[in-house]
């Protein structure tokens, strides 16, 4: 039992990590209709501003939580700014075109921060070892069930950007234009809103969420190198999926789903499974419900 | 010219071509040689996965997949069943059988995937496809009797620039004769217009397996031509990049323009390795060429979405593929 309990922790706090990241395909497909490839690597791309950012803010601020928050926040804007020039450059233009043009650019864009970042001059193809930024101590709960600082500080972090979004999502005047703009761009640009300015909106925070999740995963994961966002970006994705893309709640329960299937599955099944068993879930959420747990099905019209 | 005799001409002007070509690549390095056969799988796996992306509008991202399964059949067909063969002759026969076996090894697969998968459309079933693709490597990692993460070892070199030539030609052959049949314009009626075609009484769920299993098949004889080239093959060779590959061959060359496609084959498997050796202004590109060959995909798709021939088939009429198959 207190092993079962031990995974599910070790599952949210992955969970968490994916629903951050699922959060940004989720706002960008309920915005724009498409999904999003090169999400994972904006996410690999936060991964390295913390890691660059590190060293500076150090000096500054000294060790413990004060340089842990800088190096998020540094993450999240990096993320933020990165998401907004890809919209800008690449995404706004094709905005009339078929979705898959759209798709074939994300693409394009994906492999292009990956096989740049893996340029020597830029980040280099190698592991980095991402700094520890909070002292590591272990809390053994009740029954011999442990959580550890950095497990705490994803928890907390990601809940508390969890519960910004809602608040901006659901009491701003942006977020109430989101809203309008994902039900219908059209009917919405006629009341006179700005559609490029809450579409670049909607980049920013899907992307600076997934910078503050990359920071997240690196001081768990604390390995990194530029191909690290292709396999979280796609559980992400499972994720939002999972919850109903296009649905901000969906992308969070899906990210927690998700997280603690793939520990389950390593703890108890193998290791070498932990990828296929989210792939396996997608599939069938796919063939069964493909509207996901908490989206809406619409019907086709002709 | 007879009308009913003319596709057969080509075919046989097809074969002519690779019989003289053979002569000639006989004469080029190793490398160079290597490159050519490369290319020359790299053609028949776009041009299979163009009657499922292209003609028949059902965006699969999970091709290099297929290409597994019919790589991994036929080399365990070959190393574990066949004798080992010596002479030419026996080896090309045993290659051929080979290739059978791998090609409706992953024309099973594709049934399997398509099935399933035909219910989703556009974005959604690039993602299922490239989940089922992710699903084979991550199975055949964790075969240790197919060895596992280390890949298959010590297959017979059996294939060669001829072979693969030819089967080109082949395949060429078949999938541009299927699709100028009656019963091939239903593949195009699915992809300009599903509900309509429905109406017509085209059975589109079967179209759509028929081009998945299709283009499944040939991936796998395309993977198992690559198996007997390598001789080693591991699940990361058949990775999602390899998938993305292939379909930015198809939307390069203009998705349901063969021939576009068959170009588009030849010039990304060269590009990077052009760009490996070129120079300018003192810079080494070799460092630079996969960003470069992202950064062509990004700029092609903002100039011209539609790939480099879309819009022509082979004797430069305008064809349907002008209009975007999905939307």
């Amino acid at each position: 039992m207190s092993e079962f309990l031990q995974q599910v922790i070790n599952g949210l706090s992955l969970g968490a990590i994916y629903a951050l990241i699922a959060l940004g395909y989720t706002m960008i497909y309920g915005v724009l209709r498409f999904i999003n490839f090169a999400h994972g690597d904006v996410f690999m791309v936060g991964a390295y501003i913390g890691f660059y950012a590190f060293p500076k803010l150090q000096p500054l601020l000294g060790d413990g939580y004060g340089t842990a928050v800088a190096v998020l926040l540094a993450a999240m804007i990096g993320c933020g700014l990165l998401g907004v020039t890809i919209e800008r450059l690449a995404y706004r233009p094709l905005r009339s075109r078929p979705k898959l043009t759209v798709l074939i650019t994300a693409i394009g864009i994906s492999l292009f921060l990956e096989y740049t970042g893996q340029l020597p001059v830029v980040f280099g193809a190698d592991y980095k070892t991402f700094p520890t930024l909070i002292p590591e101590t272990t809390y053994t709960l009740f029954g011999g069930v442990s959580i550890g600082s950095t497990q705490i500080l994803v928890f907390v972090v990601a809940l508390a950007l969890m519960a910004a979004l809602r608040v901006v999502v659901l009491r701003t005047k942006i977020g109430t234009a989101m809203r309008a703009v994902s039900m219908n761009m059209n009917a919405a640009s006629l009341m006179g809103i700005n559609i490029n300015r809450v579409i670049s909106f909607t980049f920013f925070l899907g992307s600076s969420l997934a910078g503050a999740g990359a920071v997240l995963y690196a001081i768990s994961y604390p390995k990194i190198n530029p191909l690290m966002g292709i396999l979280p970006g796609l559980k992400a994705f499972v994720a939002a999926v999972l919850g109903g893309i296009g649905n901000i709640a969906g992308a969070t329960l899906g990210g927690f789903l998700i997280g603690t299937a793939e520990t389950m599955t390593a703890g108890y099944i193998s290791p070498s499974y932990r990828d296929a068993i989210v792939f396996g879930i997608l599939i069938l959420i796919l063939i069964l419900k493909p509207s996901g747990l908490l989206g809406k099905g619409g019907a086709e019209k002709v | 010219m007879s009308t009913i005799l003319r596709p057969y001409l080509y075919l046989a002007g097809g074969i002519a071509l690779v019989l003289v070509l053979n002569l000639l690549v006989g004469g080029i390095g190793s490398y160079d040689q290597r490159i050519v056969v490369n290319i020359g799988i790299n053609m028949i796996l776009a041009v299979s996965l163009n009657l499922v992306n292209g003609f028949t509008g059902q965006f699969s991202l999970g091709h290099a997949g297929f290409m597994s399964v019919g790589a991994y059949a036929s080399a365990a067909f070959t190393t574990m069943v066949l004798p080992a063969a010596s002479d030419p002759m026996s080896q090309g026969l045993y290659l051929i059988v080979a290739l059978l076996v791998g090609g409706l090894a992953a024309a099973v697969a594709g049934l399997l995937v398509g099935v399933p998968s035909l219910r989703l459309k556009g974005d959604y079933l690039a993602i299922v496809t490239l989940g089922f693709g992710e699903i084979i490597r991550v199975i055949l990692q964790n075969v240790s009797s197919l060895g596992g993460a280390l890949g298959l070892a010590n297959i017979p070199r059996h294939t060669t620039f001829l072979w693969v030539f030819i089967i080109l030609v082949f395949v060429v052959f078949v999938i541009e004769r299927v699709i100028r049949t009656t019963y091939g314009k239903g593949f195009l009626a699915v992809r300009d217009d599903e509900i309509a075609a429905e109406a017509m009484g085209v059975n589109t769920t079967r179209y759509k397996v028929v081009a998945f299993v299709v283009g499944a098949f040939f991936a796998g004889i395309a993977g198992g031509l690559y198996a007997h080239y390598n001789s080693l093959i591991k699940p990361d060779d058949f990775g999602f990049l390899k998938s993305v590959e292939i379909v930015v061959m198809v939307i390069l060359g203009g998705m349901g323009s063969t021939y576009g496609v068959i170009f588009a084959a030849a010039a990304l498997t060269y590009l990077p390795e052009w760009l490996r050796s070129f120079t300018m202004f003192g810079i080494k590109f070799s460092d630079f060429r996969m960003s470069i060959y992202s950064l062509v995909l990004i700029v092609l798709m903002l100039v011209r979405p539609q790939g480099l021939f879309g819009g022509f088939s082979f004797k430069g009429r305008r064809a349907a593929a002008k209009k975007a198959p999905i939307g």
